[in-house]
């Protein structure tokens, strides 16, 4: 069994939510990243976005001061390529048809209890165990 | 114009170091947590959870202002019901995620880590939504 430490997910959990709450109250948006990524890449109705932009940006120094100064993070990947592609494509492709990913569904939307949010989350949530257990099998149990 | 630049700046910061010291960025971590049937990793629970205090929190504090501190007005989505490209996207995305263990955030993130996966994972990505922008999220404009 792993060896489950709760303070470390709380504490990076409460700087997420803190982060979409203060996002919320001083620009009046939600911090999803897929549409603050998509909204940074120019490919919204709004076109270009500063604050998208600049949100990502935020994002990597803060990954990047966290990894220096507070935890270095130990990262296992082990999908192959076509692996990485196909599940990046569906990622990007299903984000936005669905209109959000874990942080604007996941934390803004529950935060706010909207009912396509949850519908979105619960959605999400199940395929992706769904398709954890099925490549447990495909890859023959190992773990 | 500058402050909301600023203000989405300063919010990165703390989402950014929030999935690191989480460990949201490993996708190994997300993947044990997704495993539910296996040897389950419960840890990222913890994630969700301390993530909705903080924001639970703001929208109340929202609800009672008429407009956020920099802007003039709220640009929250109204109420709507769920459709079929809402269950039908976030079922794509969850295929997605379990395949890897990244989501948008932590792939991003883990840019910094300077693994090529996540490159490959963003460019694709990427990719992805520019494939969206060009089929069904075509803007009313260029669909005469």
């Amino acid at each position: 069994m792993n060896d489950v430490n709760f303070l470390w997910p709380l504490a990076g959990g409460l700087l997420i939510g803190l982060s979409a709450g203060l996002y919320l109250l001083s620009t009046g948006r939600i911090a999803g990243i897929s549409g603050l990524a998509a909204s940074a890449a120019g490919l919204t109705d709004g076109g270009f976005s500063k604050l998208g932009f600049g949100f990502l940006a935020g994002i990597l120094g803060g990954a990047a001061v966290a990894s220096a100064l507070i935890r270095q993070p130990d990262i296992t990947v082990t999908s192959s390529i076509p692996l990485l592609v196909i599940a990046g494509l569906l990622v990007g492709f299903g984000t936005r048809l669905g209109s959000g990913c874990t942080s604007g569904h996941g934390i803004c939307g529950m935060a706010r209890l909207s009912l396509r949010s949850v519908f979105a989350t619960l959605t999400f949530m199940t395929v992706a165990a769904l398709t954890v257990f099925i490549m447990r099998l495909v890859s023959g149990g190992a773990v | 114009m500058l402050a909301r630049t600023l203000a989405a700046i300063a919010c990165g910061i703390l989402f950014g170091a929030g999935l690191v010291i989480s460990d949201m960025i490993n996708p190994a971590r997300v993947l044990a947590f997704l495993d539910v049937a296996g040897n389950w990793d419960p840890s990222l629970a913890f994630v969700m959870g301390g993530a909705l205090i903080p924001s639970s929190l703001a929208y109340l504090i929202r609800n009672r202002r008429r407009a956020p501190l920099l802007d003039d007005r709220f640009h929250v989505p109204a109420p709507g019901r769920p459709d079929g490209r809402l269950v039908v996207g976030a079922a794509l995305f969850g295929i997605g995620w379990g395949l890897v263990g990244l989501c948008p955030g932590p792939a991003i993130a883990a840019l910094t880590t300077g693994r090529w996966e996540a490159g490959l994972f963003v460019a694709a990505m990427l990719a992805g939504m520019i494939v969206y922008r060009l089929t069904l999220g075509r803007p009313a404009w260029a669909t005469r």
